[in-house]
């Protein structure tokens, strides 16, 4: 065999390995999403969003009280996350690009960024937890919006380096304070960015287990006090999936399935928005 | 007026921009100091507002880090080394040696690399070379989408869907391919049990895909066309140019996402926790066993450790996960900054 017809076979082994190595990593993708599609939708019901955990020993039941401990959950930690990670972002992107506090904050933040959830978890657990002497949902909401903060600091500063320098010095001329500059011009102007990053947030503290399992740990009952363990979705889901019950397997995959949906919508959601106002 | 002149100079000069902000903050700045000699209230309360939440973000990562280091002082104290070194692991007698979780976590996080790596480099250069431009983002987004599934939902379809198959088809597959292999072939031996350290490792490497996948997408998107074009002009095959200009190009970044990679591996909890068997004894090297990491101990012994010894012995695992963690973030990160630095000096 020549070299060149060498050469060329390499190429084509490569290609092909590169093309299976695509077809890999969406043959997993599809496969997971199957599973849950199938095994979800045969467990999901309307008792599933009316209905409370069963007890044990009971069949039948649902997830009324972990979708809703949830969803206050997610709800209450966006509202803590968001204003926090908004401003942080703020003074990266507008204050301390180059000071000492500005650089330090930011490495810092992308560090806490790919940080493991369990260790803010066991974080959250020894401050508040173990003061407390009970589980809380302050607890999860605290341990979730540490989470959350890091996500939104990075694309809020990303969001605000984009805008360009001409809109603040047209807002400065105006006479505008740094404050009003910030607020009424170039955080509206960042506006779509910030928001995608929101939603990446958002849809990133929905799915994560390891943490409440030391903060919110979980309820049986219905209820939507703070200051007391509070039912949530995905240490329901670890709870029942673990089980021997079948039905209560079947309650797991249909809550594996509503998570999932709610978690990839959200990041369907910000691409496209993301995308649609970047083309304007 | 100095503000319009530099302004003129830099009309293009997107990459000056910061430079640019300072000038206009000082300008700014001295000008509200010449007028009356006091700034606008409410701006100095929000300077300071902005600069407090930012001294938060920093006293948090210093808060986890002292709150596990005194929640761990117990264990640090009476064991001291010989938590390290041992591998007995037995609560009820108050004996705590962290080997098996260590060797699980890096273990595990090992065959995660070994699959991951070359299968993301696959994919990075199959969305930049070879995918038609149409699919590009599709493709793109699919593989980021495996990143957002919920690390339970890998965990339930690990050990519900995939390891009862595994059981069935893959480890008698592998053990009778890279099982027959001397000396490699003891760490594919023993029975199929579907969970165990290499079940782990595999859902470990699908779920990583995506971030080193998308890191060695983004670094060689940023090779120069010149380069690329200068080398396709020479008569380079397509592997080649990737093999032979892209990737030294860009190598540094590659490194950068692999070890970011490493990162999610190491402290990824629920999936790890469904699949990995969870058992402190380790009687073989083969990675069929059960065996245990640091994330699934904790996640699984948490909630029934009563003893404070046992509770400090499990801190003291999260803190030695966490300062893993952290200096392959500082590995990772060292590696991204050089390479953007480079690019930044040759553009």
């Amino acid at each position: 065999m020549n070299l060149l017809s060498r050469r060329k076979l390499i190429n084509q082994i490569a290609l092909t390995l590169s093309m299976l190595a695509m077809a890999f990593g969406l043959f997993w993708l599809a496969w997971i999403l199957y599973t849950v599609l199938h095994l979800g939708l045969a467990g999901l019901s309307l008792d599933i969003f009316t209905k409370m955990t069963p007890p044990p020993g009971a069949a039948d039941g649902g997830l009324l009280n972990a979708l809703a401990g949830s969803g206050l959950l997610v709800v209450v930690s966006t509202l803590v996350g968001t204003p926090l990670g908004i401003l942080v972002g703020v003074y990266l992107a507008e204050y301390g690009r180059t000071s000492w506090l500005g650089n330090t904050t930011r490495y810092v933040n992308d560090l806490l960024l790919s940080a493991p959830s369990i260790v803010i978890g066991l974080f959250v657990w020894i401050v508040v937890v173990s003061r407390m002497g009970t589980y809380s949902g302050w607890a999860g909401i605290l341990a979730l919006s540490l989470i959350m903060i890091p996500v939104v600091v990075r694309t809020t500063e990303n969001m605000l380096q984009l805008v360009p320098n001409t809109l603040r010095e047209a807002a400065y001329a105006l006479g505008a304070p740094k404050r009003k500059v910030i607020m009424s011009v170039t955080l509206r102007a960042a506006k779509s960015g910030v928001v995608t990053g929101l939603l990446l947030a958002i849809a990133r503290i929905a799915g994560e287990t390891a943490p409440l399992l030391f903060t919110a740990l979980s309820n049986p009952f219905w209820s939507v006090d703070l200051g007391k363990p509070i039912a949530n979705l995905p240490v329901t889901i670890n709870s029942f999936a673990m089980s021997p019950f079948v039905e209560w397997q079947q309650i797991a995959w249909a809550g594996v399935l509503v998570m999932t949906a709610c978690v990839l919508t959200l990041n369907v959601i910000a691409r496209i928005f993301f995308r649609q106002e970047q083309s304007h | 007026m100095k503000v319009v002149l530099e302004r003129d100079t830099t009309v293009s000069g997107a990459a000056l921009a910061p430079d640019f902000s300072l000038v206009l903050d000082n300008q700014t700045r001295s000008a509200s100091s010449m007028s009356g000699g006091k700034r606008d209230l409410g701006d100095v309360a929000f300077t300071w507002l902005v600069r407090g939440v930012a001294v938060f973000v920093l006293l948090v990562l210093l808060g986890i880090i002292v709150a596990l280091v005194l929640a761990s002082l117990p264990t640090i104290k009476t064991l001291g080394v010989s938590f390290l070194t041992t591998a007995e692991w037995n609560p009820p007698m108050n004996r705590y040696g962290a080997l098996i979780p260590i060797y699980g976590t890096l273990v595990t996080s090992l065959i995660a690399l070994v699959i991951a790596v070359p299968v993301s480099f696959g994919i990075a250069l199959f969305l930049t070379e070879l995918s038609p431009v149409w699919l590009r983002r599709p493709l793109g987004t699919a593989i980021e989408l495996l990143a957002a599934i919920p690390s339970i939902v890998y965990g339930m379809w690990g050990l519900l869907i995939f390891a009862p198959i595994f059981a069935e088809y893959g480890q008698p597959f592998i053990a009778a391919t890279l099982g027959k292999i001397p000396y490699i072939g003891l760490l594919f031996s023993g029975p199929a049990l579907g969970i165990g350290l290499l079940t782990a490792g595999i859902i470990l490497a699908i779920m990583i895909i995506p971030f080193i996948a998308s890191v060695m997408r983004d670094v060689f998107a940023i090779t120069p066309p010149m380069l690329k074009e200068s080398a396709y002009g020479l008569g380079c095959t397509t592997w080649e140019v990737v093999w032979n200009v892209v990737l030294p190009h860009s190598k540094v970044g590659v490194v950068g996402g692999v070890m970011l990679g490493l990162g999610r591996a190491l402290g990824e909890t629920m999936a790890v926790t469904f699949v990995i068997g969870n058992t402190n004894f380790l009687s073989s090297p083969s990675l069929f066993m059960p065996g245990n990491s640091i994330t699934s101990a904790v996640a699984n012994e948490f909630a029934e450790a009563s003893t404070g010894l046992h509770t400090s012995a499990l801190m003291e695992l999260s803190l030695l996960l966490f300062v893993i963690t952290l200096i392959v973030l500082v590995i990772s990160k060292k590696l991204l900054a050089r390479l953007s630095r480079n690019e930044g000096e040759r553009s």
